[in-house]
């Protein structure tokens, strides 16, 4: 996918340490939910402005691997890194330095663009003369300037996910992740929403780390890919070099991931899932 | 410490607020939540009046029930705000707020506090309809800067409850049936529609500690009797309650995103 011209934005200025180029590193992370794995003893790094993509089938443990990653869950076992910061111990500083969109709509309906973001400028602590001129920074890089007053339950579905990623980058983070962000997005509304996560990216150095099952998506726009089945990691690689081990000609990453993983991407998720997409692809219209 | 406290209060603060500017963008909302107070004063009220079958101190019937009925709206909706947690969680408005650099007591009193600001909506239209129904209440700015603190307080407590249980049930249809069983007892062992004394023994001691029955006994004092001897305790046990269940309320509100 293509980058998109670059406009005037200020960067953030974050102090975080890392001794290595990996601003993510997991060793052997175990989540589990009673008998159930759902992250089963994974390891693995993200290097510094990579775009990581975790590509599996509903079910797999891409959701509960973020959602521990943000220190959203406690993980069962092991240890995770991000940005040199330990997530167990150091919860409160690895909230500072990440940015997350999650797979479910995030943004108040019943508050405007321009709330939404004073509101996360405001629990994100950046500075009081500051706020308003980022808010007005981060809409006018989303091309949402014009629609900073309407109540977001009037937007389109693209507009909710672009300003979600406005959200997840008024502290300009280092690190964001992104669980499934093109899920239920046509594909004009798709391209806008990486159009505005890659010039993000060139702009400020940020690493991207997100989960998705399309494997299009991922193809399209990954530096390195980890394909995830069962809570495992059947494998992690550059897309190439992923689809060159099939030894098939013309392989595709959906090829790669039944190579690798001896299945197809399929459906594994329950009624509470399927219901949770389903709501969020109705919302989205 | 200190700056931990201003940002937990700062942070709070900005959670009330945004709870304001919707009720600014939708006040359709405080509209529909009056009706039902409106008809326990109007129809039970006026109906209970004409019988003087209960002592109430010397007080008109309808006199004595608004306190009560201004609790009931106020913890009613209250309550009902786990259930608007539990929603925030299925739509991934929780989980965005919990991977912020906020402590989660903030999110917590901000939750209380908002729920206070939708109380004392209500509040104020229930003394409009005071006006209408001829019912006598002392208004000073005395007495509406304590009724201010005590809404604050009763909606912050119940608030808190209210997340304490969402933390546990974990969905909507779940809180539904235990908001149920929870509301309705919680005011009629109370002093809310009658006065504690008329009450079987095992009831006295249930209403005596029903925090409810405290923000009742505070109104009262306020706009009815003119009595403040008990005020004070009133007062503190409310404000002892709702940051003791703030406490537990923030210890168990990550649970609802697991």
């Amino acid at each position: 996918m293509q980058s998109r011209q670059s406009k005037n934005f200020s960067n953030g200025g974050y102090n975080f340490m890392i001794e290595s180029d990996n601003i993510i590193v997991v060793e052997n992370l175990i989540k589990r939910f009673g008998d159930l794995n759902a992250v089963d003893d994974i390891t693995f790094q993200v290097q510094k402005k990579e775009i990581f993509a975790f590509l599996g089938p509903n079910g797999a443990g891409k959701t509960t691997l973020i959602k521990v990653l943000i220190t959203l869950i406690p993980p069962t076992s092991g240890k995770a890194l991000v940005g040199g910061l330990d997530i167990s111990r150091n919860a409160g500083k690895v909230r500072k330095i990440i940015g997350y969109v999650p797979q479910m709509i995030s943004v108040d309906g019943t508050l405007t663009a321009y709330e939404n973001l004073l509101l996360m400028a405001r629990l994100f602590d950046i500075p009081r003369k500051e706020q308003k001129s980022r808010v007005i920074e981060v809409l006018e890089f989303l091309d949402l300037a014009d629609h900073s007053d309407k109540l977001v339950r009037t937007f389109s579905g693209g507009m909710i996910r672009k300003l979600e990623v406005g959200l997840a980058m008024l502290n300009h983070p280092p690190v964001l992740f992104l669980d499934e962000p093109t899920t239920g997005l046509d594909p004009i509304a798709k391209q806008g929403v990486w159009d505005h996560l890659l010039e993000i990216r060139n702009k400020f150095d940020t690493t991207i780390f997100f989960s998705t099952h399309n494997m299009e998506e991922a193809a399209a726009v990954s530096s390195r890919v980890a394909i995830m089945n069962a809570g495992k990691i059947a494998v992690i690689g550059k897309v190439n070099d992923l689809t060159e081990q099939t030894k098939k000609e013309n392989a595709t990453l959906e090829d790669a991931f039944i190579f690798f993983t001896g299945s197809t991407i399929r459906e594994t998720s329950g009624y509470r899932e399927a219901r949770r997409s389903r709501q969020k692809q109705s919302r989205l219209g | 410490m200190i700056k931990y406290i201003f940002q937990v209060v700062r942070k709070s603060l900005v959670l009330a607020e945004m709870e304001a500017r919707k009720l600014l963008h939708d006040p359709t909302e405080v509209i529909t939540r009056a009706v039902q107070p409106i008809l326990w004063l109007g129809i039970f009220g006026e109906a209970l009046s004409k019988i003087r079958a209960i002592p109430t101190g010397g007080y008109t019937y309808l006199q004595f029930i608004t306190p009560g009925i201004l609790t009931q709206s106020v913890t009613f909706l209250a309550i009902f705000y786990g259930i608007a947690i539990i929603w925030e969680r299925d739509m991934g408005l929780l989980q965005k707020f919990l991977v912020t650099p906020t402590p989660r007591i903030a999110l917590v009193w901000g939750k209380m506090a908002s729920a206070g600001i939708r109380g004392l909506c209500q509040v104020v239209i229930i003394f409009i309809f005071t006006r209408i129904l001829h019912i006598t209440l002392y208004i000073t700015p005395l007495s509406i800067l304590g009724v201010i603190l005590i809404t604050l307080l009763g909606a912050g407590f119940f608030t808190g409850l209210s997340t304490v249980i969402a933390s546990i049930v974990k969905t909507r249809e779940r809180f539904m049936g235990i908001g149920q069983i929870i509301t309705l007892p919680l005011f009629f062992a109370s002093n809310a529609i009658y006065p504690i004394q008329i009450m079987p023994r095992w009831l006295q001691i249930v209403a005596r500690v029903n925090p409810l029955s405290y923000m009742v006994d505070g109104l009262r004092s306020l706009l009815v009797t003119g009595n403040f001897t008990k005020l004070p305790l009133d007062i503190a046990v409310l404000a002892v309650a709702a940051y003791l269940i703030s406490l537990l309320s923030a210890y168990l509100y990550p649970s609802i995103a697991s």
